[in-house]
């Protein structure tokens, strides 16, 4: 198996093939959480510190099942319960969490880069759950999980991402890993928040939703993220619903069995109609369950690459 | 190069591997509560082939399922994540007699982990362990229940059972440090 990475940072560093790896173990661990013990000792000793710098629940949460399911400690560590109101850097705090002797920090932060910084000088393996507007390796990570469990392939999908990409960490890492699996990605939402630069990775831009629907597989819908545009990047939510909402009169126009994903949370009757998200053609809930299979993945597979690499 | 010689062929191999199916006939009148449990990946094969001779001694079809020792192994820290295959049960394993299958039966902690593995589904009236080849050097207090053929070896050396798809053992070859 091709894994040979001491932590999980990014998509963009990853192979075709370490992508792979991580799915196919995840497959094993979806069916381990379907059992009447949902429990496996594989990681049994280790201490896992969720650093979360930057509010989040879901993600949050799924890291923490995904852990103890592993039987692997888990303690949550939030930034406004912490010393960073008291001025301590994110260095000193990482050092600190380190002499715990943690074995894995999963940290969420809101400048693009801090996983990667703390790599570089700690011991313990790394998971990026989220950097500013990078990447958010877990979740492209279970969406690719999803479309290959429903579509039993990537390669040569067609996939439409829909909405606010410039701001979407969610975006960029699942643009890196649909296109090293060989997917058609093409993106769409305000000329404002889907910048033609996105060109240069692979992917079709286009303004005009119809377009981007016609003929897609997968239509990956992002949240209008309110907390990160500094300044309005389209006039109302009711003109992005008119413009960019996908209803079912617009579903129509993509493949009869194209299935609709969502990171969460969903903003019901603006990105999306209600009816829609619940129905049939929703996997959202299975994106859910994915994450939990995806992350005991990744953290069984950084830790399996410790004492190879020294 | 390493030296890699073959140590016994295919019809030995075939005929130990039946006298096995036998053994296990004589020990259990009846097959309705058998269950063959290959152990990834070497006993999987070799499981199916077994259940072949089962089932024409005992005249019906032989439960076999899979079992991932990879999750509960004791030196999960000290090696590489190993690929992880699917385990797999035809039925609920509580009460009932399961068998596990393996290749070479060598230190017993694959065998300790696969009966963690299968722990974790029910509670089987018991577990018995039948491996194609014993290479002694055990590490644990765990003993095969059936044996094909006993290969003495020094710990250095390397093992292989090659079977076709089917499960039926074509050669064992011992590679030299």
């Amino acid at each position: 198996m091709s894994w040979n990475q001491k932590h999980l940072l990014d998509i963009e560093s990853l192979s075709a093939e370490e992508i792979t790896a991580v799915l196919d173990t995840a497959r094993e661990f979806k069916a381990v959480g379907e059992r009447a013990i949902k429990k496996v000792p594989a990681l049994q000793g280790k201490t896992v510190v969720n650093f979360f710098v930057e509010p989040s629940t879901r993600t949050r949460v799924s890291f923490e099942l995904s852990a103890k399911r592993l039987s692997a400690d888990i303690i949550n560590f939030a930034a406004d319960a912490s010393s960073f109101q008291k001025g301590e850097s994110l260095k000193d705090t990482a050092r600190n969490l380190e002499a715990l002797n943690a074995d894995v920090i999963i940290i969420r932060h809101k400048a693009p880069g801090a996983p990667h910084f703390l790599a570089r000088f700690l011991d313990a393996h790394v998971i990026n759950a989220g950097d500013g507007a990078h990447e958010h390796p877990t979740q492209a990570l279970l969406d690719i999980f999803t479309i290959r469990e429903k579509k039993t392939h990537i390669e040569g999908l067609n996939v439409t991402i829909l909405g606010d990409i410039l701001y979407s960490r969610v975006a960029r890492s699942n643009i890196w890993a649909l296109r090293k699996l060989g997917a058609n990605v093409t993106l769409c939402g305000p000329i404002t928040l889907v910048p033609r630069v996105f060109e240069e990775m692979g992917c079709r831009v286009t303004y005009n939703l119809d377009e981007a629907l016609a003929g897609a597989d997968v239509i990956n819908l992002l949240r209008i993220q309110h907390e990160r545009q500094r300044k309005t990047m389209f006039p109302s939510i009711g003109e992005y619903t008119r413009h960019f909402g996908l209803t079912w009169a617009r579903l129509a126009l993509t493949k009869p069995d194209a299935i609709i994903m969502h990171p969460g949370p969903i903003n019901r009757g603006v990105e999306i109609e209600s009816e829609l998200a619940d129905g049939n053609r929703s996997v959202i809930l299975e994106q859910v369950t994915n994450g939990i299979a995806v992350r005991m993945a990744a953290l069984y597979l950084v830790n399996g690459s410790s004492n190879d690499s020294l | 190069m390493p030296d890699k010689r073959p140590v016994l062929e295919s019809l030995d191999l075939t005929r130990a591997w039946r006298r096995v199916g036998h053994e296990i006939a004589e020990a259990h009148p009846a097959s309705d509560r058998i269950i063959l449990v290959g152990i990834q990946r070497g006993g999987v094969a070799l499981s199916k082939q077994l259940g072949k001779t089962l089932a024409d001694i005992y005249g019906k079809e032989i439960h076999i399922g899979s079992v991932e020792p990879g999750l509960h192994r004791d030196d999960l820290s000290n090696r590489a994540m190993s690929e992880l295959l699917p385990t797999e049960l035809p039925k609920d394993i509580t009460g009932q007699i399961v068998i596990l299958v393996d290749d070479v039966f060598y230190t017993g902690r694959t065998v300790r982990a696969s009966i963690d593995a299968l722990l974790g589904f029910g509670r089987p009236q018991c577990i018995q362990l039948a491996a194609l080849i014993d290479r002694g050097h055990r590490e644990l207090p765990i003993r095969a229940d059936y044996i094909g053929k006993n290969l003495p070896t020094h710990p250095e050396e390397r093992v292989e059972v090659h079977t076709t798809e089917e499960g039926v053992p074509q050669s064992v070859m011992i590679q030299s440090p």
